[in-house]
Parts: C-alpha cells; sequence; structure tokens
C-alpha cells in the first residue's frame, strides 16, 4: 500500500495539565476522504487542532508527505498545501466576505478560475461578496469557512464538524459541495457527528474514543454493520439527524 | 458571536411598530422640553449667578439635541456619531449662550442674541478647530496602541515614551543652528522642509527603537498581563532616562517655524496658523491609515488578526512578524504624533509623553480596545469636549475626559466600537 498523505503516531496531547490524548495512531490516504467520528469529548478537536500544530503534541510523531511535522509552525504548515476549517468555521466577521477569500488565497489574487469553481460549490457566496462575514448566517458561515479553505488547490484539508446545528437543508447542500470536491481527489480528513453525511461521503473511516482511535476501516463497512456503530458510537449519532 | 446570537441581535433590533412609537414620541417630548427650557433661559435668564444659567442652558440643549438625534435613531445605529454631533452642537448652543450671557447695569443677567450669534459662535469655531487639532495629534498617539492591544493583547505603558522620543528628535533639530536658520526663514519650502527631515528622523529612530523594545521587553511578557504592565512602564521609563541622559533633564521652549505659527483672522475668529496645520497633518495621517487598514493586505491581516490570531496563523501567515511590523508602526506614529505635539506646545520636557497617556488610554478605552475607528473618534470626542468645557467652564476642563469615559463606559461597557472579545 502507498504511503498514506498523513500519518500520526502514538500521538499525545496535553492541554495545560489535562492528558486529553492518549497515543493517537491515524493515517489519511492520499486522495480520499477519510471520516474522524467519534462521541462528543472524545478528542477529534484535539486532534486537528494538534495536526496543525496549534496544540503541541506532547509525544508521538507526525508525518506529512513523508515529512516529519511534529514541530513544524502552524504557518508553515498551511503554506506546505494544509487547509484547516476550525469547528467555530474561523471566519473574520469584520471582513468582508471577498476579504476573507482574499487572506485565503495566500499566494496572490484570487485565481478566477477557480473562483468560478468554489462559487459554483456556494453560489450564496457571491450574492454576499462585499457584506462582512459577521452578517452572514450560520450556514453561510460554514460555506465561506470551506471556500476559504478551497480557493488555493491544497494538499490536504482538515475539517471538523461542518454540519454543527445546521438545517438540513444546508447540510444536504454541503453533501452536494464535498461529492464535487471528491471528484477532483483533494484528500480530506473531515470530523463528524452526523452519521447520515459522513456515510454519505466517506471513504475509510476512523473513530475516537478517550483520547485514542478505537476502530478503523472502510466507511461502507461501518455503515453496514449497525451493532458496530451502537458499540462505537453509542446511539447519540443517529438522533443528531 | 454565534448566529443564534445574531438573529436575536436582529431581533432585539427591529422593536414592533408600537415600541417605535412610542421611542419617537419620547425623541420628540425631550426636544420639545430641552428646548423650551433653553429658549426661557435665553429671554429671562432665571438664576442671579450665570453658571448657575449656564449649567441649566447646558443640561437643556443636551436633552434637546439628544431628543433630535433619537428621532432619528442615530443612537443606536452609529454611536460614534451620535456622540459626536451631541458634543459638537451642544457645544455650540451652550458656548452661544455663555457669550451671550452678560451682566447688567442693574446687577442681573441679560441675553443679548446678537452677542451669542457672533461673539459665541467665533469662539466656537475656534474651540472646534482647537478640538480637532488636539484630537487628531491624540490619535495619532494613541493609534499604536490600541493596535498593539487588539493584536497582541499587549497593553503597552512605554507607549508614551516614543511620543517624547519624537519631542526630543524635534527639539534636538530646532535648537540647532542650521536648524534654527530653516525654522526662522520666512519661506515654506525651508519649514516643511525641515520638518518633514524631522518626522523622517522620528520615524526611523522610534521605529527602530520600538523594534528593540518589542524584542527586549514585550516578547518575553506576552500572554502575561501583570509582567506586561510592570515591564512595559519599566521600559518607558529606561527611554525616558536615556532621553534626559541625552538631552538633559531641564525644559525647553521652541519656536514654530516661521511661517506656520501666527495667526489670522477670519470675520470674528481668530485662528492659530499651526491649529490649521496639525488639524490637516492629523487627518491626513489618518486617512493614510484608513487606506493601509482598509485597501492592503497587511490592513486586512491586521484587522483579522485582532479577531484571531490562530486563524491567521493556520491561513499560512506568521503572526510574529505582523506583531513586529504594527509595533514598529505604532511607535513610529507615536513619535510623529511627539514631533507635532511638541510643536503644538512649544514647551519640551521628558515629561511630555507621559503627561499624554492618561488622555491616550481614556481614548483608547472609550473607543473599544483595538478599534482605529474608535480610537479616532473617541480622540476627536475627548478634543472637542475638553475645549468647549475650557472655554465655557475652565475651572472643570480637566474632569470632562474622566466624565466622558465614565458616561460611554456605562452606556457601552466595551466602548464604541467594539472589536475583540474579552
Ligand atoms: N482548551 C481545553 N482545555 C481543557 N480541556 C479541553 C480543552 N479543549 C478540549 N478539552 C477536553 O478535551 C477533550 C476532548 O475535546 P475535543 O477534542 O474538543 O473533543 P471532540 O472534538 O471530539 O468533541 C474533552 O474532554 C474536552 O473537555
Ligand atoms: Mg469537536
Amino acid at each position: 500500500m502507498a504511503e498514506p498523505l498523513l500519518r500520526l503516531e502514538g500521538v499525545h496531547t496535553h492541554i495545560g495539565h489535562y492528558h486529553i490524548l492518549h497515543g493517537v495512531d491515524l493515517t489519511v490516504p492520499e486522495g480520499e476522504l477519510t471520516m474522524l467520528l467519534g462521541r462528543n469529548g472524545a478528542g477529534k478537536t484535539t486532534t486537528l487542532r494538534t495536526i496543525m500544530n496549534l496544540w503541541k503534541a506532547s509525544q508521538g510523531r507526525i508525518t506529512f508527505g513523508g515529512n516529519d511535522i511534529t514541530q513544524t509552525p502552524t504557518y508553515e504548515l498551511a503554506k506546505s498545501g494544509m487547509a484547516y476549517v476550525p469547528e467555530d468555521m474561523g471566519v473574520f466577521h469584520l471582513l468582508s466576505v471577498r476579504e476573507n477569500m482574499e487572506l485565503a488565497a495566500r499566494s496572490g489574487p484570487i485565481d478566477p478560475d477557480r473562483l468560478e469553481w468554489v462559487v459554483g460549490l456556494f453560489p450564496a457566496l457571491k450574492k454576499f461578496w462585499t457584506k462582512e462575514a459577521g452578517t452572514l448566517s450560520g450556514g453561510q458561515k460554514q460555506m465561506l469557512s470551506i471556500a476559504r479553505a478551497l480557493i488555493e488547490p491544497r494538499k490536504l484539508m482538515l475539517v471538523d464538524e461542518p454540519t454543527k446545528g445546521l438545517a438540513p437543508a444546508i447540510i444536504n447542500e454541503l453533501v452536494g459541495a464535498f461529492q464535487q470536491l471528491k471528484e477532483t481527489h483533494t484528500t480530506v480528513l473531515l470530523v463528524e457527528q452526523n452519521f447520515n453525511f459522513a456515510q454519505a461521503l466517506g471513504d475509510s473511516v476512523a473513530v475516537m474514543d478517550d483520547g485514542v482511535v478505537v476502530h478503523t476501516g472502510a466507511m461502507a463497512d461501518l455503515a453496514a454493520d449497525e451493532a458496530l456503530q451502537t458499540r462505537l458510537l453509542g446511539l447519540s449519532l443517529d438522533s443528531h439527524q | 458571536m454565534s448566529s443564534a446570537e445574531n438573529t436575536a441581535a436582529a431581533a432585539a433590533g427591529e422593536p414592533g411598530l408600537a415600541q417605535r412609537l412610542g421611542e419617537r414620541r419620547g425623541a420628540a417630548l425631550a426636544l420639545a422640553l430641552g428646548a423650551l427650557v433653553f429658549i426661557i433661559g435665553m429671554i429671562v435668564p432665571l438664576f442671579g449667578a450665570r453658571w448657575v444659567n449656564d449649567v441649566i442652558a447646558v443640561i437643556a440643549a443636551g436633552f434637546a439635541v439628544h431628543g433630535a438625534l433619537s428621532l432619528y435613531d442615530v443612537q443606536q445605529r452609529a454611536p460614534q456619531w451620535y456622540l459626536l454631533s451631541l458634543v459638537v452642537v451642544t457645544g455650540f448652543l451652550a458656548i452661544a449662550y455663555h457669550s451671550g450671557l452678560s451682566p447688567t447695569d442693574a446687577g442681573g443677567l441679560a441675553f443679548s442674541l446678537g452677542d451669542a450669534l457672533s461673539s459665541g459662535a467665533g469662539s466656537w469655531t475656534q474651540m472646534t478647530i482647537n478640538g480637532l487639532a488636539m484630537g487628531l495629534l491624540i490619535f495619532i498617539m494613541a493609534s499604536g496602541m490600541t493596535l498593539t492591544f487588539g493584536l497582541m493583547g499587549v497593553l503597552n505603558l512605554g507607549h508614551s515614551a516614543f511620543i517624547t522620543i519624537g519631542a526630543y528628535v524635534l527639539m534636538t533639530f530646532l535648537v540647532s543652528d542650521w536648524g534654527r536658520g530653516l525654522s526662522g526663514a520666512e519661506s515654506v519650502v525651508a519649514n516643511v522642509g525641515l520638518l518633514a527631515l524631522v518626522v523622517l528622523v522620528a520615524l526611523v529612530i522610534a521605529g527602530v527603537v520600538g523594534l528593540l523594545f518589542e524584542r527586549l521587553i514585550v516578547k518575553p511578557v506576552y500572554d502575561n498581563h501583570l509582567k506586561q504592565i510592570l515591564v512595559t512602564v519599566g521600559g518607558g521609563i529606561i527611554i525616558t532616562q536615556l532621553i534626559i541622559a541625552i538631552s538633559g533633564p531641564n525644559e525647553v521652549q521652541l519656536n514654530q517655524p516661521a511661517t506656520l505659527s501666527g495667526s489670522f483672522i477670519v470675520g470674528p475668529v481668530v485662528v492659530e496658523t499651526f491649529r490649521l496645520v496639525a488639524v490637516a497633518v492629523g487627518a491626513a495621517i489618518f486617512w493614510g491609515m484608513l487606506r493601509v487598514i482598509n485597501r492592503t493586505k497587511v490592513g486586512i491581516l491586521i484587522r483579522a488578526g485582532v479577531q484571531s490570531t490562530e486563524m491567521v496563523e493556520a491561513m499560512g501567515y506568521r503572526i510574529k512578524m505582523l506583531f513586529i511590523a504594527v509595533f514598529m508602526a505604532g511607535s513610529a506614529l507615536a513619535a510623529v504624533g511627539g514631533v507635532f505635539w511638541g510643536l503644538y506646545d512649544t514647551l519640551i520636557h521628558p515629561e511630555i509623553g507621559g503627561l499624554r497617556l492618561f488622555q491616550i488610554i481614556i481614548v483608547i478605552i472609550i473607543g473599544g480596545l483595538g478599534s482605529i475607528t474608535g480610537c479616532f473618534f473617541g480622540a476627536l470626542l475627548l478634543g472637542l469636549l475638553s475645549n468647549y468645557v475650557g472655554f465655557v467652564a475652565p475651572e472643570v476642563a480637566e474632569f470632562s475626559s474622566i466624565a466622558l469615559m465614565v458616561a460611554v463606559l456605562m452606556w457601552r461597557p466595551q466602548g464604541l466600537i467594539p472589536v475583540i472579545r474579552m
């Protein structure tokens, strides 16, 4: 099997005095969408933040494209092709939608063809192009946050619970956008609580509990095995829908 | 802010029709009552003591202006414009009333509309120019401090030392032989050329000292507010002591450059030339800063960083570089402010910066910590209010800035234009 794009080996993370990640092993194969599932508080967000070096791994190793990035500063990771869509979306409220996008286009002016494609995924953005991002609805902010991550070609996208707090209609729109994104074979690591969403998009899946990965495999296998779902994820996930 | 809160806020911002009608009626009532009391005060000054009539006139005028502004919802929609209009218009009415009131031969008081309009309008124009000049200079001096706080969370109490640096660069040039020659020459080119050189040197020196200050003094105490206060105060003292060691502890009286000094008369108004220069320079710098902040990538980064340094970093920008750049630019701007404050005040001494610190802190708190636009309005409000009050009741002028801050904070605890969540 080819070397995965991203690999975490025995990663531990402390936040202050709290020991949150207890040796996470995780691989993200290139060109696929990997789902990271798990109950609330399992450590999914902490894992993404540790990959971005927003929390420091206290032990273990993270490699990206074969390079050790455990100590690489956040801005270098972003430059090397990682895009991060945080749980709170990280939208700059006082900036216009346009300025949010301009910042995300690190390497210079926005490429018009790329912009057309991104706006094709989220047509609402064009309408709000000059509006302050703080005035957008929750769903529109989520779309802006994902659009920012997509405005330049990336090697890896880290997306944290994009469906959180969104209405079903908007979640469907997001499914459509991610399906189109998958056609470009962008590598994505996507944290989710919404099992239907995960099922519709995931190629492979990793499930976390209590700061470790407790299951890995194909998404289709987990989707087919209800007993396993209940054991790993509890009943809380489906009740989300 | 979550979307739920947004929706809630939007709902709260759109009261029902009945409520709106009630508010309008209240506003109209305030306008009518205030105007009535003010007019009565004009027809028959009711009290024996002049200051009592003044106080009542100010309150009545303020009430009426507040009512008029509330009719148009200005208070809710644009608090900064509301306050500015309130201060400027009430200031005009108060100064006009004060100027129109005079003792009669019979020992009472009489009000003359003619005096109020001619001498009052003249004094008000003069105080407005003075207030704008003072406000704009304070803005230039304060802007770096508010940005440093917004972006890095550092309240740099040593900031005022950079003002002193600017004032001393000015002094050094103006007392030198050739500087005195250029400054004394009746030539705009010589005067402005000299000042341009002074500003350039002040920018460079303060920028370099700012860089050292950030690297040596501030950097080790990011994330520790108590240490920041102690350490930045200490850093400021060190700079001031170095200045004393280099230039001596004595006060130096400066002469303003020949073509920029003096005054001229327009109708009833005596205008000091340099105050107009200060207004022009301050407005130009504000305009330039707005352009940088609103139109350039660095400006967008600064505004983004005030909200979340983490996300700026996660997008691939090195926040540390932005910190250093903003700190240097803020220090340099403070020194430019110091150059013009030195020219404005003309008395240079080692505490020239330290004495402004109090006003600067008030201005950035009023504006909302981290907000450039808020800082601008806060500075204008402080400058105008202290000049108006200084004209009508010099005894309480010192107190007016604190009263302004208390009033603003009671109304809006986060300042006029809050940009950072605390
Ligand atoms: N800043 C923090 N300080 C202390 N504990 C935290 C912090 N952030 C998260 N945690 C704890 O770490 C655990 C994992 O959190 P998180 O990674 O956010 O979980 P998930 O994203 O899977 O819901 C939780 O028990 C949470 O309480
Ligand atoms: Mg989470």
